[in-house]
């Protein structure tokens, strides 16, 4: 009789501890990012270096999000969502918390970027975001092809029917409207007048719609779409462009005549983070010059640290010159930050897209 | 002279080409109306053969012919016979009715038609009542009765039946020994019967067949099979027996005389059987026609004359026995002996001094099998 | 005492079960419930009502996505019984030993892998340079590469498949518990193999079947990979709708919604069958 309480208090216990998701020790960093973002040898010269531990956890920006959402804020320490994805949640769901300026170093980023994002990022007064990873979206092309293609709307005419694809995200429905003439990121806070120019997207996407192969949903899928020649003209990042490059001279990514749609990936610090130290410690190490470009190396894309450029592959940089003009790298349109609240009209119309036929 | 119900001429069923076969050239004619049994030990073969009649296997060889035609090309469903099944399978999905409408319904007939067909047959197996029950509502020997019902409604030429009584338990199996034969007798249909258990083959059947390892042994009525067995087999397997094996060392037109391996002289009828001196054979006597005696002089005209002594008490009423072992023979030597029914010996003891004698026509000889 | 303790001995026996449902099962699905009628008024503001019922009622997209999802799920429930019956049948009555085993095995082969490769393994054979089409060309069927993929047959295939093994084990294992006699005694009878199939062995397999197709339809209608990918730009599944207003709208809410209403649809969909064919759920599950 006597060992029943005891089974009971131990139960209690267990169960106790179970709900209380064990608090990571403070020396262990949880971060929710991109695939390529955290190489293998940067964690181990990081850990080396500083004794803190990594955890990795690849996700996308909606995903990122979600999770957070789902948490309040718990469960990371450190997360990397495009910076036009940072204001709206956090007014609407507070999931992030203010960045500590004064513990970044600020000399290794480059100033533009830098001063772009604390702009955009900004809630309250508070700044919440630093850069990190850029990069753009636009055209990739089998140039042997679908070289008539100039422009997102291209990938509606005959010439490529049935050999596209895109994605069925907002990127699809901003580089539409900026091939359509229009200015979607002059009409984010009007909601109104937002949701005319969705409309007029609406119906060009559906009457497009014949001429797509499948809509992307990942990047392996896509590659393997080009890659086997079913699709020969794609909405899809740069870097996807160039490592199809390296298999087939003819592919490769091309800046729409309307301009690229620009992005940048940032640090931010969930709400209930738990180890800001070794936060603010990775953040230092990775904007490194020689440590960005190894980032750089992996997932394809350049960085906001200063320098890094020089240690840059060179193979990278001369698909980087060739896909992008002077005038095409003026003429990029980096996204402005989302109000809460856009995405509500933008997904109405991409399930009207997906439902129609 | 009309055909037979049933005739098999032949037939053999073999499932392997290297294997003996199962049934191995089995002939029998059943007549319309009779009772017909296959009487075997487990494994002679003897549901392969219903199995062939019923249509469920394909002979390897010989000709399964009702009223006259032959029905090898005739596919189960389409046979004048039915059959009753070991387990009975009885159709769980439907009511005691529907199970005996099945066949009607099958056949198209209509349904006050199969109403009335159904309440007949019920009637007739003094179930009337039962025809809304489930079939796991129902008594074993409910559920045989229904079973054989909804075969007999359709009114077949032959009903088969694979050891129907088998699942009971034996007070219900002595009950419905001698319930089948008064259905049947009742219904007027042929029935071929089989099962392992003679007492069932031995009460019921107009005829019998004995089978053994494919083949037919014998084929006669119960007294025919009692009494005057054609094979040791036969001889041994109905009925119980003292057998003896041994050389024989006189033979006297019927009458031989025999040297048996545990030391023993022994006389016998030959019955015609084909024995000549020298030959070894083998000697079967039943127990009832060993008379017990308390001397000698009251086994006059016995042939065969024993002292022994008692080894053991059977009681079992008025069938009960003593095992005798007789002087000058093995110690492994014992005869069983039936104890008359007027109770003259019921004193006997175990160790009690006895005289044992038979006449020789009781004791049939065969000649021993090369291989034995 | 000893009363007490047995009690005890008991609770404590149940306790890890009733802590999974609940845990598991019931606080999240009370807990969604509420999060469905919230309804958004404002930046980070919410008030109590069925106003996202009401989009889902309100916007036919959503009524027409889910009439589709049920639909096709009905039909990939019935051909998943179509198919499977006869292999559940040949498995169990007509297979012996080890061609019984190593067909069995042939059901679960899809299942040693993830629903991901499987898919994939789909779109791989489907694609317009997939192997199918390549054979077709092959053999000289097709004059140039087909697209097998992107399609509702590609979405049926895929669902079927991955169907099957939930229909074949409960037929089978009504099936088996059908005695061979009972079937040779229909024969003997008089019946023919349409009458038996239709009067004796699908009734008799009819626990098995229904709770074959329960299983198979709220798979199909829960799938979330199948349709998305070998469906392509028109797969419009229900789960789909579900996901993306979770997670890429933000719109909890409305997901939670969609949620329940699949849940309770769904629920009525099963319970109408189970009417409709006169079976009970306990029946069916036990
Ligand atoms: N389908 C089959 N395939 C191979 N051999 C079989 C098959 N059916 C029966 N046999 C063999 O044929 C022989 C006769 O079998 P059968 O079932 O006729 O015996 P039985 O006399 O009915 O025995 P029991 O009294 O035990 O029912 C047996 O040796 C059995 O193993
Ligand atoms: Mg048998």
């Amino acid at each position: 009789m006597t060992t029943a309480p005891k089974h009971l208090k131990l139960t209690v216990a267990a169960t106790a501890l179970l709900a209380l998701a064990q608090p990571a020790a403070a020396d262990t960093l949880r971060l929710l990012t991109w695939g390529g973002y955290a190489p293998e040898g940067v964690i181990e010269m990081f850990e080396a270096e500083t004794g803190h531990t990594v955890e990795v956890t690849l996700s996308n920006n909606e995903e990122m999000i979600a999770k957070l959402r789902a948490t309040g804020g718990g469960g990371f320490d450190l997360a990397q969502p495009s910076q036009d994805r940072i204001a709206g949640p956090q007014e609407e769901f507070g999931i992030y918390k203010p960045m500590d300026l004064s513990r970044i170093d600020a000399a290794q980023f480059i100033p533009s970027m830098l001063e772009a994002t604390k702009d955009n990022t900004t809630v309250g007064g508070e700044v919440y975001g630093v850069p990190h990873v850029w990069g753009t979206s636009g055209l990739v092309l089998d140039t042997a092809k679908a070289g008539m293609v100039a422009d997102y709307t291209d990938l509606c005419a005959p010439e490529v029917a049935g050999q596209v694809s895109y994605r069925l995200r907002r990127p699809t429905l901003i580089g539409f409207a900026f091939a359509m003439g229009m200015d979607p990121f002059a009409a984010y806070g009007d909601e109104a007048a937002y949701a005319e120019i969705l409309e007029q997207v609406e119906s060009k996407l559906i009457e497009c719609k014949p001429n797509v192969k499948t809509y992307w949903g990942g990047g392996d899928e896509l590659m393997n779409l080009v890659r086997s020649g079913e699709v020969v003209a794609a909405m899809a990042w740069d870097t996807g462009g160039w490592k199809l490059n390296e298999d087939n001279p003819d592919v490769t990514f091309v800046a729409p005549a309307s301009g690229a749609l620009g992005w940048v990936d940032t640090f931010v610090l969930p709400a209930k983070g738990q180890a800001d130290d070794a936060a603010y410690a990775w953040i230092n190490f990775v904007m490194q010059p020689e440590v960005a470009a190894m980032i750089t190396e992996v997932a394809g894309n350049f960085t906001a640290s200063k320098g890094a450029d020089e240690f840059a592959p060179d193979a990278l940089k001369a698909k980087y010159q060739a896909s992008f003009t002077p005038e095409a790298l003026d003429n990029i349109k980096w996204y402005p930050p989302v109000p809460a609240g856009l995405e509500a009209i933008e997904g109405g119309v991409l399930d009207r897209v997906k439902a129609a036929n | 002279m009309t055909a037979p119900d049933l005739e098999c001429r032949a037939l053999t069923k073999r499932f392997a080409p290297d294997a003996p076969p199962a049934v191995d050239g089995v002939g029998f004619s059943v007549p319309s109306g009779s009772f017909f049994s296959i009487l075997g030990p487990s494994g002679c073969g003897k549901t392969t053969i219903m199995r062939m009649v019923a249509g469920f296997l394909e002979p390897s060889g010989g000709d399964i012919l009702i009223r006259g035609r032959s029905v090898l090309s005739v596919p189960p469903n389409k046979r004048p016979v039915n059959m009753v099944f070991q387990h009975l399978a009885l159709f769980p999905m439907m009511n005691v009715a529907e199970n005996i409408g099945y066949g009607l319904r099958r056949r198209g007939t209509s349904k006050p038609e199969i109403a009335r067909k159904v309440g007949d047959v019920l009637e007739r197996i003094g179930l009337p009542e039962i025809g809304t029950r489930r079939v796991d509502e129902l008594s074993g020997g409910q559920k045989q009765r229904v079973a054989i019902a909804r075969c007999m409604v359709l009114d077949p030429d032959v009903l088969l039946l694979d050891e129907p009584l088998g699942a009971l338990d034996l007070k219900l199996r002595e009950h419905m020994k001698v319930e089948l034969k008064a259905l049947q007798a009742a219904f007027g249909t042929t029935f071929v019967y089989i099962t392992h258990d003679q007492s069932e083959a031995l009460v019921m059947s107009d005829a019998v067949a004995v089978m053994n390892r494919g083949r037919f042994e014998q084929i006669g009525s119960a007294q025919d099979l009692y009494y005057r067995p054609q094979t040791p087999f036969v001889a041994g397997f109905v009925g119980d027996s003292n057998r003896w094996r041994g050389r024989v060392t006189r033979v006297d037109g019927e009458s031989l005389e025999l040297q048996t391996d545990g030391g023993l002289t022994l006389r016998a009828a030959r019955n015609g059987r084909a024995i000549a001196a020298g030959d070894r054979a083998e000697v079967f006597v039943r127990p009832e026609a060993i008379h017990p005696a308390r001397d000698a002089a009251a086994l006059e005209g016995c042939a065969n004359m024993l002292r022994g002594e008692v080894s053991t008490l059977l009681f079992n009423g008025a069938a009960s026995r003593v095992r005798v072992r007789p002087e000058g023979a093995g110690a492994d030597t014992e005869i069983e002996v039936a104890l008359p029914q007027s109770g003259a010996f019921a004193g006997l003891a175990r160790g009690d001094d006895v005289w044992i004698g038979w006449t020789d026509a009781q004791a049939g000889a065969f000649a021993a099998a090369a291989a034995e | 005492m000893t009363g007490t303790s047995a009690r005890l001995g008991f609770v404590l026996l149940l306790a890890p079960a009733a802590l999974w449902l609940t845990l598991l099962i019931v606080i999240p699905h009370i807990d969604l419930f509420l999060v469905s009628l919230r309804e958004r008024i404002g930046v980070g503001q919410y008030t109590t009502s069925f106003a996202n019922y009401g989009t889902f009622l309100d916007e036919p997209l959503y009524l027409m996505t889910f009439a589709r999802t049920a639909i096709m799920s009905v039909l990939a429930t019935a051909l998943t019984l179509l198919i499977g019956f006869p292999v559940a049948y040949y498995i169990a009555k007509l297979a012996r030993g080890r061609t019984r085993s190593v067909l069995f095995l042939l059901c679960l082969v899809p299942f040693w892998v993830s629903e991901l490769v499987r898919t994939f393994g789909w779109m791989i054979l489907l694609r317009e340079t997939g192997l199918v089409s390549s054979l077709l060309q092959w053999a000289g069927l097709a004059a140039g590469p087909v697209e097998l993929l992107y399609n509702d047959a590609a979405i049926m295939v895929g669902l079927v498949y991955t169907s099957m093994l939930f229909m074949v084990v409960p037929l089978i294992t009504t099936l088996d518990s059908l005695d061979d006699a009972v079937i040779e005694a229909g024969y003997d009878l008089g019946g023919s193999a349409p009458s038996i199939l239709r009067e004796i062995v699908i009734p008799h397999a009819m626990p098995g079947i229904v709770s074959g197709c329960i299983v198979v339809f709220m798979l199909s209608l829960g799938n979330y990979l199948t349709p998305i990918m070998l469906g392509g730009k028109d797969s419009l599944w229900f789960t789909e709708l579900i996901y993306s207003q979770f997670i890429l709208r933000f719109n909890w809410e409305l997901g939670a919604a969609f949620g329940f209403v699949l849940l309770l649809l769904s629920s009525v969909i099963v319970w109408g069958t189970l009417r409709l064919t006169g079976q009970t759920l306990r029946e069916t599950m036990g």
